[in-house]
């Protein structure tokens, strides 16, 4: 159902039936939202580079484009907003990581990249499996524990994967993420597939010592390598000027090149990807810092009060809330007027509650699946459950 | 520290043939050769890179051969697109055993073989001399293989090669020269899971497994003098282990003594002898022993000391027999 009205919605522009006796003018203006003319457009901030010439502050861009970063990220910001209350009435436990404030990194990364690219990241990872095209059914599902999940309900909110489109999750394991990217590096190099790595990290990680040792080596062998830090300023709730003695992240390569970039504005994001993956190619490894923020505290248990004030996050939200830039790009360039766009958001409202409806519907997994893929299956090993006399399953 | 080598195959959904000997001789050739350890293992590993195009081997210094000379030749015959230097950065109990789990089947890491040279040299000292395999028995997702020698390497490695889960292949570093055995030139495998009954005896059951094997045949040999009939099993896949062979094996002697060089508490004799004691209270004549290092680090003066010698180990059967 939820697919349907967005199938519909991308075709004929008809957000509610409410616009469908609307007047000519507007009519004219919204057939632009599928419009792919040029437009031209200024990164809110220019880029920093070290060791490398930085990008141009103009990024070219199209209508289309626009409306789809405004309609995916209202999505994964609404996701994240459902995900906490679900959090909050029990029906995700363990841990969860919302990425709201944060969606500009994984749209405009999306923008820049094919599928064929691999994308690996940290445990923050829900609106990134969605713009690498997991579904939201996928996503809740996962995160409720249950079979219809993208993990088959055994991996949860960290651990969320799409291989056939190049993601490769959703890591607990702070830091380990990033050799394992290079290694993604690494393999494409040694097949000749033209394609990047794109190893996310945040400022937290960005101190941990295998990150260094997968970057030298990836430097040593000029692998396609772009290693992403997703600077929101906070390792859980260790400010950056306290957990580092440099916070400019992106120098920390040294002989690596970086480029710092507003990682709120969608557009500056693009443009960093597709320059930093055009370098890769050629000549190894680059870093991107992206100055982002999140809203939410590090996880669901932590209020992200205790060690930053109301007022910055409420501060940050004005002045450089991702889907508020597009918005006002969108009004601005009379791409869809201000209705339509509270029309979008409405509409990915409902998506979102009816694919937490279908996802409520999926069940549990069976108990059987607690001893599946331990090991590949057929090579029979035993195992026990806690009671030992009753349960005793073959380990698939 | 542990050096690490890995063959890898990217294709997870091969079938084992656990019974496969393809020769890649003609059979005039097919006689078996004398080797060592270590030759052993590197003629496993050619076969492994000349029977799959997409095996590979990478690690610490496998490009000239290795510290070991395990490696010697590949990369002459095989190029170094496929045999190829690396650091290390484990991955190995965090990402490498839970991957296929965690999502939900969709990736692995079942191509993965890590060998690495472990257990004592006489000399090692704290850090050359350990045996690890504890550490990664513990963790679902991962299979450790130890053999106990050159002709047993071979077979193992191949098939540790060739199963979709990842292995951690443990290489008593003792024997890598002074192991020499006749060991057949052709590609063969030998089971996974599978202990051997190496001896039979009747009066008590031995469990070990890599370089402690031998020490412990010696010990059966003497305990025989003095009349007791030692039944001696290596285990070679630590886990998953076989505890049907095992408990089959103790339901007839009614003694269980399990030796290896790694410290006592905590050591894998432990999982052992809880099973056996669940699987087989009734039927044992006397408590389990363990004859095992001493819980302290490994020493270099005092390794004598530490060691679970022959004597330990002969003490030890006696005062079972006797209980």
């Amino acid at each position: 159902m939820s697919s349907l009205v967005r199938a519909r919605s991308r075709l004929l522009h008809l957000p509610t039936a409410a616009t469908v006796a609307t007047p000519l003018l507007r009519q004219l203006r919204r057939l632009s939202t599928d419009d792919s003319t040029t437009l031209t457009i200024e990164t809110s901030v220019p880029f920093t580079g070290h060791k490398i010439e930085p990008p141009s502050r103009s990024v070219e861009t199209t209508p289309k484009e626009l409306f789809g970063f405004f309609r995916d990220m209202a999505l994964m910001r609404r996701m994240e907003i459902a995900a906490d209350s679900l959090y909050k009435a029990k029906l995700i436990r363990g841990f969860c990581h919302l990425y709201d404030g944060q969606e500009a990194v994984a749209v405009g990364m999306e923008a820049a990249t094919t599928r064929r690219d691999c994308i690996i990241t940290a445990y923050r990872d829900h609106c990134i499996y969605l713009a690498r095209g997991g579904t939201l059914v996928e996503a809740f599902a996962e995160l409720m524990g249950r079979v219809a999940g993208c993990s088959k309900g055994k991996g949860g909110s960290m651990h969320f994967y799409k291989k056939e489109n190049g993601f490769y999750g959703g890591h607990g394991i702070v830091g380990a993420q990033v050799p394992l990217g290079c290694g993604l590096a690494f393999a494409q190099k040694y097949v000749k597939d033209e394609a990047v790595s794109f190893a996310m990290y945040g400022d937290g990680a960005a101190n941990q010592g295998q990150l260094f040792e997968a970057l030298n080596i990836s430097a040593l062998w000029d692998l396609p390598a772009i290693l992403v830090c997703e600077n929101n300023h906070y390792g859980m709730g260790t400010a950056e000027w306290r957990a580092a003695k440099s916070p400019a992240y992106y120098k920390r390569g040294d002989y690596v090149p970086g480029l710092k970039v507003d990682g709120m504005d969608a557009l500056a994001v693009k443009q960093a990807c597709r320059f930093a993956k055009e370098y890769a190619l050629k000549n190894g490894p680059i870093i991107l810092e992206m100055d982002t923020y999140r809203y939410h505290g590090h996880s669901m248990s932590d209020p992200g009060s205790t060690y930053r004030t109301r007022d910055e996050i409420s501060g940050v939200r004005q002045e450089r809330d991702p889907i508020e830039r597009v918005r006002k790009l969108i009004l601005a360039h009379d791409i869809a007027s201000a209705t339509e766009l509270k029309d979008i958001e409405k509409e990915v409202r409902k998506e979102v509650d009816d694919a937490i409806a279908e996802a409520k519907e999926s069940p549990m997994p069976d108990p059987s699946a607690l001893f599946e893929h331990v090991y590949a299956k057929g090579l029979g090993a035993q195992s026990y459950g806690v009671d030992r006399h009753e349960v005793r399953a073959v380990l698939a | 520290m542990a050096l690490r080598r890995a063959g890898r195959r990217l294709n997870f959904l091969r079938l084992l043939t656990t019974s496969a000997s393809r020769s890649i001789l003609s059979p005039s050739e097919k006689k078996p050769m004398t080797m060592n350890l270590f030759s052993a293992i590197n003629n496993a590993l050619h076969i492994a890179l000349d029977t799959d195009p997409r095996a590979y081997v990478f690690g610490e210094d496998v490009s000239f051969g290795g510290v070991f000379r395990c490696t010697s030749g590949l990369v002459d015959t095989f190029g170094k697109e496929r045999v190829f230097n690396t650091p290390l950065c484990e991955q190995i109990v965090n990402e490498a055993a839970k991957f296929r789990y965690r999502s939900g089947n969709q990736f692995n890491c079942g191509g993965l073989t890590i060998r690495c040279p472990y257990g004592a040299v006489g000399h090692g000292g704290h850090y050359h001399s350990q045996s690890p395999e504890a550490f990664f028995c513990h963790v679902p997702g991962l299979k450790v293989v130890i053999p106990r020698g050159p002709e047993q390497a071979k077979g193992l490695l191949l098939a540790c090669i060739r199963d979709p889960n990842p292995i951690v292949f443990f290489e008593p570093k003792w024997l890598y020269r002074l192991a020499v055995e006749e060991v057949p030139h052709e590609d063969y495998m030998l089971p996974l899971s599978q202990a051997e009954v190496i001896r039979e005896g009747d009066d008590i059951t031995l469990v070990g497994w890599g370089a402690q094997i031998s020490v412990m045949e010696q010990a059966c040999l003497d305990a025989e003098k003095d009349g007791v009939s030692c039944e001696l099993i290596d285990l070679r896949t630590l886990i998953p282990w076989d505890k049907e062979t095992v408990e089959a094996s103790v339901r007839k002697t009614g003694r269980l003594l399990v030796s290896h060089e790694a410290p006592l508490t905590g050591g894998f004799g432990a999982e052992v002898c809880a099973s056996i004691v669940e699987r087989c209270f009734l039927r044992l004549e006397a408590p389990v022993t363990r004859v095992c290092g001493l819980d302290t680090p490994f020493p270099l003066v005092f390794e004598p000391f530490y060691m679970p010698t022959k004597n330990k180990i002969l003490d030890a059967i006696k005062a079972t027999v006797n209980y």
